[in-house]
């Protein structure tokens, strides 16, 4: 067990140094100039004195060759310091550590919704005796997935805060500012999740075990949530790892089109602005997410399913 | 009156001769539409009401509120209430009147300025604005190099601050600088306490500065809201404002709404109280219905496309006359921007002092175009598009603004054989393309309030925008500079407009203005005199 941990660490450690440098040098390679964004000369082309953006690029060590900055920012990342942000001059981790909880409570209530609601509907979708019912609650996944949460967003916010006026639009105040991004970000995954878990339960209803449950006496409801779920939910459970970077990129639209401060909102801003130490750091933390992510998912594997072994065992039985 | 709009008449004439030689620098981003006028209806009624807030909508937050450093528009919104300047601009005459200076003196080369401050204004942490605390302010700018971009070319030549008295001080240049007296006026030299000068430039940006202006900051949460509460004992306003003492509203919230269509809806559920980002496609709902709009045209260069006249095919002045015949401004203002809209009518817009109609010389005119093409031996290919030696008449223009207008002219420019193809992309990644200079035209606007911005812009002297080699309007341009004389100066600044049109050196297209849309319950918000918003005298109805 402790070696099967290290050694998915040692892998994680090999993600977050990959997309550390991935991100790096596609930065690198934007055709930009983040000392004259940092200058404001962006907008209305107010010429920069070419002396000061000289200045400003020693200042952020712009002027170095691209492998030493490489080093020294990879050096730096290690000790988690990102460096001072080319925007605001404030430590960029900072920055990203101040969005991170606005961020962290979205997505969580967000994901306990999608799983709540994909849940729910996949049951629903299988339960009930009559065929048409069941193929109108099987159609509404797909729906879910095919629209782009930029138009849900809208969508909801034009009915229930423009027009009905029951939630504010805008802002991060009070738990009525959470309600609608949160159902925004949810829908998507939550839909995704009902999809593969109805199709799961439906296989799953077929098999023997089953067909004794029955033959048991069960009653419909008691077969699915006492029997078949559990078994059915391990193909939705391996998705759980995905949902959770679909969340942090939901984040970006949903934080937008809400107004909400969060880490997709950052992460706009900054790449707009060309401001790489803040980009780094986010691309860093959501790397890390995704890592933690999986591994956590893939020793929870066996507590579903007893006959889920760990990775070595697997390796021994396929020699 | 009893409207705490800005007053628009004659000032004393102390500073009459000087209101001319100025320059409002002032990176603008993003912003309204395009240029109109009526800067009237602000819907205001009845006496001001003292107290509330107001809460204003933001399109981003720019990581910094520092006056002395910001140069995009919505920060600007924010940083300009924070500070008082020595020098105010009235927004109807575009005269330069007291503010923190009572009177001035400027040297007959305008190297040297010499300000009188007046008794009794304090920042808002109760230091006195004596004539040291300018002197600090100065310096510090100069100091700030790169970060204080707008405020550090204002100070070009800059050679220091002499002090004589507590309510008097010199500025020296190195050279003559015209367009100081005007940038005085300016946030960008707005003063804040000599505290402040000890900050970094970092902890000036989040807000912890200490300034002059009628507000202060209260909060700052990134990417969310910027809170200004008003300055309790502010009793220096300037002669542009229309009332004395504190400011009307307790609080002006700016909150930061990204998307362009949760704006109007946020106003339109009174979420919110104003703002100035509506989009063209939205404005019409806030024309009444409980809502006022209120438009002015940013005063400095109109958006046009700039000849880079050492690249082969724009030295060609046949091309650039063409193009700019064969542009029908008019349609562009009825169909991509709003009615209260205007096309360019000179080089530069009509809200800046001094600036010259050339109605004449920008009207439609495509047989015209198209018989300069053919005489000039672009012969029309089996495309459609015009061709000369091989080479067809095409061209790429790089930008980030508004893709509207453009899309537009190069419908329009096909008509007469001109293949103009748009290459829309991020600020950044424009910025980069223009530093490679690879390009035949460049395309963008100005906002400056005092016609030397086209001296600045065009001369060869200058900036030599065209990268073309002097001529008869440089020296025009260069004498405009120098000119003391009101009437000897716009005469100077329309014969120069005039040339650079004729020899399609600028090729305008419409003018940017800035739109305030607003509920009904709020007044008196309007434009200072390079069009950036004032809230000085704004008040709500009580709710």
């Amino acid at each position: 067990m402790a070696r099967y941990v290290a050694r998915r660490a040692a892998q994680g450690l090999f993600v977050l140094w990959a997309a550390f440098t991935i991100a790096f040098f596609v930065l690198y390679l934007l055709p930009s100039d983040p000392a004259a964004l940092a200058a404001g000369s962006g907008g209305e082309v107010a010429s920069v004195d070419p002396a000061l953006l000289d200045d400003l690029r020693a200042r952020y060590g712009l002027d170095r060759p691209v492998l030493v900055q490489y080093a020294d920012a990879l050096w730096g990342a290690v000790r988690l310091d990102f460096g001072p942000s080319y925007q605001s001059g404030a430590p960029a981790g900072s920055l990203v550590a101040q969005a991170l909880p606005q961020t962290l409570l979205l997505t969580g209530v967000a994901l306990t919704l999608a799983v709540l609601g994909g849940t729910a509907l996949a049951v629903a979708s299988v339960l009930p005796r009559s065929r048409w019912l069941r193929q109108a609650l099987s159609a509404l996944p797909p729906v879910g997935v095919a629209l782009p949460t930029f138009v849900i967003g809208l969508v909801l916010l034009q009915w229930l805060s423009f027009r009905a006026g029951l939630l504010p639009a805008i802002g991060n105040a009070g738990w009525q500012s959470l309600v609608l991004p949160a159902v925004t970000l949810a829908i998507p995954p939550g839909a995704q999740l009902a999809q593969v878990l109805s199709r799961s339960l439906r296989g799953t209803l077929g098999e023997p075990y089953v067909e004794t449950a029955r033959a048991k006496g069960a009653g419909r409801l008691r077969v699915q949530l006492g029997h078949a779920l559990r078994n059915a939910a391990i193909p939705a459970f391996t998705m759980l790892g995905v949902l959770v970077g679909g969340l942090l990129g939901g984040a970006v639209v949903t934080e937008t089109v809400f107004s909400r401060v969060g880490l997709g909102r950052l992460t706009v801003q900054s790449v707009n602005t060309q401001d790489v130490p803040v980009v780094l750091a986010i691309v860093v933390l959501s790397a890390l997410v995704f890592v933690v992510t999986t591994l956590v998912v893939d020793l929870l594997y066996p507590l579903l399913d007893p006959r889920i072994e760990r990775a070595p065992t697997r390796k021994a039985v396929a020699a | 009156m009893t409207t705490p709009t800005p007053r628009r008449g004659a000032r004393p004439a102390a500073a009459a001769t000087l209101a001319t030689t100025a320059l409002l620098l002032a990176a603008c981003s993003s912003g309204g539409t395009g240029g109109g006028s009526g800067d009237a209806s602000t819907g205001a009624d009845g006496e001001p009401v003292a107290g509330g807030d107001l809460r204003f909508a933001i399109t981003v937050d720019s990581r910094c509120i520092d006056p002395q450093q910001v140069g995009n528009n919505d920060a600007i919104a924010v940083a300009r209430q924070t500070v008082a300047s020595l020098t105010a601009q009235d927004p109807g005459t575009g005269e330069i009147v007291p503010w923190l200076a009572e009177s001035w003196e400027v040297s007959d080369d305008a190297s040297s300025y010499t300000f009188h401050l007046r008794e009794g204004a304090t920042y808002a942490d109760g230091t006195p604005i004596d004539a040291e605390s300018v002197k600090t302010n100065f310096d510090a700018i100069v100091a700030l190099g790169a970060t204080a971009s707008l405020g550090s070319q204002y100070l070009v030549g800059y050679e220091g601050t002499t002090v004589a008295d507590p309510q008097t001080l010199t500025v020296d240049f190195a050279q003559p600088s015209a367009q100081f007296l005007q940038a005085t006026s300016t946030f960008s030299l707005g003063l804040l306490s000599p505290a402040s000068a000890d900050l970094t430039p970092e902890e000036r940006c989040a807000g912890d500065y200490v300034g002059s202006g009628p507000f202060q900051v209260d909060s700052y949460t990134q990417d969310q809201e910027i809170v200004l509460s008003k300055v309790d004992g502010y009793d220096w306003s300037s002669e542009a404002d229309g009332h004395t003492g504190e400011a009307y509203l307790d609080t002006v919230t700016f909150q930061v709404i990204p998307e362009s269509s949760v704006r109007a809806g946020s106003l339109a559920s009174g979420q919110i109280d104003a703002t100035a980002a509506i989009a063209a496609v939205d404005q019409p709902q806030f024309d009444g219905n409980g809502f006022w709009l209120q438009q002015r045209a940013n005063p400095g260069v109109a958006y046009q496309l700039f000849p880079k006249e050492s690249s082969p095919l724009a030295s060609d002045e046949a091309v650039r006359v063409a193009i700019s015949k064969g542009i029908d401004r008019q349609q562009i203002v009825d169909t991509v921007l709003t009615e209260r809209d205007q096309a360019a009518s000179g080089v530069l817009s009509h809200s800046t002092p001094l600036a010259a109609d050339l109605g004449d010389l920008l009207a439609y005119d495509p047989d015209g175009a198209e018989e300069l093409l053919d005489d000039a031996g672009w012969v029309v290919g089996d495309d459609g598009i015009r061709e000369k030696d091989g080479r067809k008449l095409s061209t790429t223009v790089t930008f980030w603004q508004d893709p509207a207008p453009l899309e537009l002219v190069q419908q329009q420019l096909r008509q007469i054989g001109v293949d103009l193809q748009l290459q829309h992309v991020e600020i950044a990644e424009s910025t980069a393309i223009k530093e490679s200079g690879d390009f035949d035209f460049d395309y963008y606007n100005l906002t400056r309030s005092d016609p030397d911005v086209l001296r600045l812009i065009f001369s060869a002297n200058a900036r030599n925008i065209n990268d073309r080699p002097a001529e008869e309007v440089d020296d025009l341009l260069d004498r405009s500079a120098a000119a003391t004389d009101p009437d000897e100066r716009g005469q100077l600044i329309e014969e120069a407009s005039r040339l650079l049109v004729e020899h399609g050196h600028a090729i305008p297209v419409y003018e940017l203005s800035t739109t305030i849309a607003a509920a009904d319950r709020v007044h008196g918000l309007a434009f200072e005199g390079s069009s950036r918003l004032d809230f000085y005298g704004a008040w709500v109805d009580p709710s």
